[in-house]
């Protein structure tokens, strides 16, 4: 094996302190579409689609008050699909010189010719209009190690200084993506991503928060330290409360890792599968009158590309409306497949084929409520505060009961006060009950949790959420 | 491969690193699946990369590229350095390592038959008579397929001298059937969940699994799960079949003995351990025939732990973990051995690809086959439920406190295996567990099982870890929590 041939030019750093910065690896349209021009000429299929995706991201990480891990990566992938009398398949290298290009599209071709022809396969999109959404930030661009280094060691030494132990991420990197095809589609999209992440421990409590943003400058390091510092402080000598029904004040970024488990529901594919929880309960009231949910990747704190996998534009949509699931989103082909009676047409959510999954709505926004945290507590003679959730998993997927745990910073409320940390508890618990169950909600937020992807969700004051046992700590 | 870690290597020592390490990889992914007799994904992928790591003013610097040319290889390694050089600014301490030799050799794992050579026209017809025969019986609503294969060739390069050239073979494959019925989604997998099984090996595995032959069992028990027996709520006696007790390893004792998670590394995500280092040779972890081993040499089997040398340059190993009931042992690199007072690294750092750090990572960690046969268990049990192929996993963020639930249960009654059960779950605290094991069926009924999907680590990697266990019983165990209202 020979070293490759240069055949990708970084663009060149706009001033010297940005070296080190996820800056350097972007590539400019006109490279971009280079490559894609490169892959049609050495494809002899009856249509060809690429896609190039360039990745730089840089992820500093902590733990015991100081810097144990430190990386950087930057790639790029060039993913091939070829279509041959009603076949099609996908091939894809991280290579961008001749041979790597022209290897890649005889594996695409090799592929597709090894099956049947597929029924009724779509041609592909030709040229669409796609809006512009602007999602990349020179400030995070720019972002360096030392950038990263300076803010993490300020929290550091601010948790040594209260005698806590302090762990967690700070992350910034760019990404870019293109798609073009025979027919003459090409777009592109190009974000950055920042995101920090903490938690504070002290010898039997723990607090934590996380916060992600496509601009670095609205991430505050201290501040969101701060605040899991004083979560521990607060759950200190955490006391054991019984199991059972309880009130419960999820914060957003619990009410994102659960909700998040019904992303996939919302796929048109899933209810022809039958494997969605919507299946006979489309058009039927199985959430309370004050949960509404759209899928919409135009909102000012979502994240994403504005077209799909093959190139249509995304479409806002109304997923559920008072409590009642009206919409599903659709690939083309779905679209085509769904029963004439829903009247399905591509909403612009398919994955990049080909794909057993469909599409998916990926930029969920809950309508939030006017209440804060503070007046949810306020109004609560007993219950639970959770901050966080963790290892969720599905129990059942047509009630749609998840199991998992409560971590760092879970309190009991008392008399509308916080009354103490408790051990933490394992859940088991319907995600439409729990829906069906809102007393009150919060304006909604960008929330970054674990087990899901961000999406725009309020903190929620729920009746009667099942925990079912306690663990030791 | 070699230029280029040299590079690398001469770069990073010009730039100050004190010690580097260089892992180029190259990957190949092929992955077929089908869902109701039509093809699902079809597709392959190749990535070649290279990824320093950096050891300079005492703090720990990692970069990877795909630009493997010599100028993107030096800006790479520098870029190491220099990011080792930022993690210094909150720095409480100079990194230290244990010692460890220098290494010149070869591995590879051994396979009959090359996956990627055998033409993708013969798997798919492979997968598309298994999910046919699922689909003719009456119920199954949805019949899905899947082979996944990967060839990782990779050379690792060290500024003590060694040179380790690995390539491995890796096969899985799986079948699942779904059946939705009035309120309930029933599903039934084989020979696993989660894409079945899998190992270091070639397309042999494959063809050993008789996925066809499977099919129809497989569409009738999902089909029969809507009017089976629904799983009771309280405290009884179950056997888990070799697959499940391959998971509840890998969850209650694989990742808790993970050392980077007991010194805090991993406090942010993955979550710590309880098994705090007083607990070395103390703990009783499980009753006295609970004897578990993390075992990465090939002698143990093709597991997906299994390989010649971990990612940092030390030879696969055997560590005791649990020995006749005892916690003995933690899994190590040759920095966290420093604080155990170990004087080499178990070597365990493994990395998803190039461009990812090597953290402490399950090899193979499995338990040994006890004396038991199978049906001699059956015979010795009077009131207990068997609980086969999990459905789900959940486990607090210490690894205490566990909740499984499998997809089928088999009622136990006077040594006999009875009616069917639906919804089965347990739930317990991790040593209580298995200090409540009483018995593990034989070697003959013990099976090397493969987890292709562990996520560890921030960015997340996914690695393959495997699992040696054999149906085992546990007394006394918390069940059906997982529906109780």
């Amino acid at each position: 094996m020979s070293p490759a041939k240069k055949t990708r030019k970084a663009a060149p750093a706009k001033k010297k302190s940005l070296t080190g910065s996820a800056r350097e690896g972007l590539l400019t349209q006109s490279e971009l579409r280079r490559i894609a021009e490169r892959v049609f000429k050495l494809s002899d299929a009856d249509e060809t689609e690429v896609m190039i995706d360039v990745t730089s991201d840089a992820l500093t990480r902590f733990a015991n008050n100081t810097i144990h891990q430190n990386v950087a990566e930057q790639g790029l992938t060039i993913s091939v699909r070829t279509v041959f009398d009603g076949r099609t398949a996908r091939a894809t290298t991280n290579r961008t010189d001749d041979e790597s290009l022209a290897r890649v599209v005889a594996a695409s071709a090799t592929i597709a010719k090894s099956q049947a022809k597929i029924p009724h396969m779509l041609a592909m999109p030709g040229p669409q209009k796609v809006q512009r959404v602007a999602r990349f930030f020179d400030s995070t661009a720019g972002f360096t190690a030392q950038d990263r280094a300076k803010a993490v060691a300020r929290v550091c030494r601010a948790a040594t200084k209260r005698k806590q132990t302090v762990a967690g991420i700070f992350t910034t990197g760019t990404m870019q993506s293109a798609l073009g095809n025979s027919r003459g589609l090409f777009l592109t999209h190009q974000q950055t991503r920042a995101e920090f992440s903490v938690t504070v421990l002290d010898p039997d409590s723990s607090g934590w928060q996380k916060a992600n943003s496509p601009d670095v400058t609205k991430i505050f390091p201290d501040a969101l330290a701060d605040r899991a510092a004083e979560k521990s402080r607060a759950s200190r000598k955490p006391k054991e409360v019984p199991p059972g029904h309880y009130t419960v004040i999820l914060e957003p970024a619990a009410v994102l890792d659960l909700v998040g488990f019904l992303f996939y529901d919302f796929a048109g594919t899933a209810v022809l599968d039958q494997r969605s929880c919507f299946n006979k309960r489309m058009g039927k009231q199985v959430m309370g009158p004050n949960i509404t949910i759209w899928d919409d990747v135009y909102h000012p704190l979502q994240t994403g590309a504005p077209f799909d996998g093959e190139g249509l534009p995304r479409q806002k949509v109304l997923l559920v409306d008072r409590g009642t699931p009206r919409n599903l989103v659709y690939a083309r082909a779905t679209a085509k497949q769904m029963p004439s009676d829903m009247k399905a047409k591509p909403t612009g959510h398919g994955f990049p084929l080909p794909n057993e999954y469909g599409e998916a709505p990926m930029n969920l926004v809950f309508e939030g409520g006017k209440a804060s945290l503070d007046e949810m507590i306020a109004s609560t003679s007993r219950g639970i505060l959770v901050t966080r959730l963790w290892y969720i998993r599905e129990v059942d997927p047509y009630e749609k009961i998840l199991t998992g745990m409560t971590r760092d910073g879970t309190f009991l409320i008392e008399g509308g006060k916080l009354a103490g940390g408790i051990r933490n508890f394992r859940f088991n618990q319907s995600v439409l009950e729990m829906l069906s169950n809102v007393e009150a909600m919060s304006p909604s937020v960008r929330a970054a949790g674990e087990e899901s992807f961000e999406m725009v969700v309020p903190a929620m004051k729920v009746n009667g959420f099942h925990f079912s046992e306690v663990t030791k700590f | 491969m070699q230029d280029w870690a040299d590079w690398a290597l001469d770069t990073a020592k010009s730039r100050g690193a004190t010690y580097a390490d260089v892992r180029v990889m190259d990957i190949r992914h092929r992955n077929l699946s089908t869902k109701n007799g039509q093809v699902g994904n079809l597709s392959e992928s190749q990535s070649l990369g290279l990824g320093v790591r950096a050891l300079a003013s005492g703090s720990w610097g990692f970069a990877a590229t795909d630009r493997l040319t010599r100028e993107g290889i030096s800006a790479c390694a520098a870029e190491a350095v220099s990011i080792a050089k930022a993690s210094a600014l909150a720095k409480l301490h100079d990194v230290a390592m244990v010692p460890e030799q220098a290494y010149i050799d070869t591995w590879q794992n051994p396979h009959v038959k090359d996956p990627f050579r055998i033409p993708m026209e013969r798997q798919l017809d492979h997968l598309l008579a298994a999910d046919a025969e699922m689909r003719k019986v009456k119920g199954v609503t949805l019949a899905e397929t899947s082979m996944a294969f990967c060839r990782i060739e990779q050379l690792f390069a060290s500024s003590i001298g060694s040179r380790i050239h690995q390539t491995k073979v890796q096969s899985g494959a799986g079948i699942v059937a779904t059946s939705f019925a009035g309120s309930e989604i029933q599903k039934r997998s084989y020979p696993n969940s989660f894409g079945g099984q899998h190992m270091l090996a070639g397309y042999e595995l494959v063809e050993s699994l008789d996925l066809v032959g499977n099919a129809q069992r497989v569409g009738e028990e999902a089909v029969a799960l809507h009017s089976a027996v629904q799983c009771p709520e309280g405290t009884k006696t179950i056997i888990l079949d070799s697959s499940q007790l391959g998971l509840q390893i890998h969850e209650s004792i694989g990742h808790p003995i993970e050392l980077d998670r007991v010194l805090g590394m991993e406090a942010n995500f993955a979550g710590m351990s309880f098994l705090t280092l007083e607990k070395l040779n103390t703990l009783k972890y499980g009753s006295d025939i609970v004897n578990v081993v993390a075992d990465a040499r090939l002698a143990h089997g093709p597991g997906l732990g299994t390989f010649g040398y971990d990612d940092e340059g030390v030879p696969a190993q055997c560590t005791d973990i649990i020995k006749n009931g005892l916690f003995t042992g933690y899994l190590s690199n040759r920095e966290t051995a420093v604080s155990i007072g170990l004087k080499r690294s178990g070597g365990t750092m493994r990395t998803e690809s190039w461009n990812r750090l090597p953290i402490i990572r399950m090899t193979n960690i499995s338990i040994h086959p006890g004396k038991w046969k199978y049906d001699d268990l059956i015979a010795d049990t009077d009131d207990a439920i068997y609980m086969e192929t999990n459905r789900s996993w959940s486990i607090d963020d210490r690894r205490y406190h566990f909740q499984f639930s499998t997809e089928i249960g088999w009622e136990i009654k006077g040594g006999k295996k009875g009616r069917m059960i639906k919804h089965p779950s347990y739930s317990g605290i991790t040593t209580e567990f298995w200090n409540s094991c009483d018995a593990i069926c034989s070697r003959d009924h013990w099976t090397l099982w493969g987890t292709p999907n562990c996520g560890k680590g921030q960015p997340m990697q996914t690695m393959g870890t495997g699992h040696g266990a054999a149906p085992a019983r546990f007394r006394n165990v918390k069940i059906g929590v997982a529906f109780s209202k």
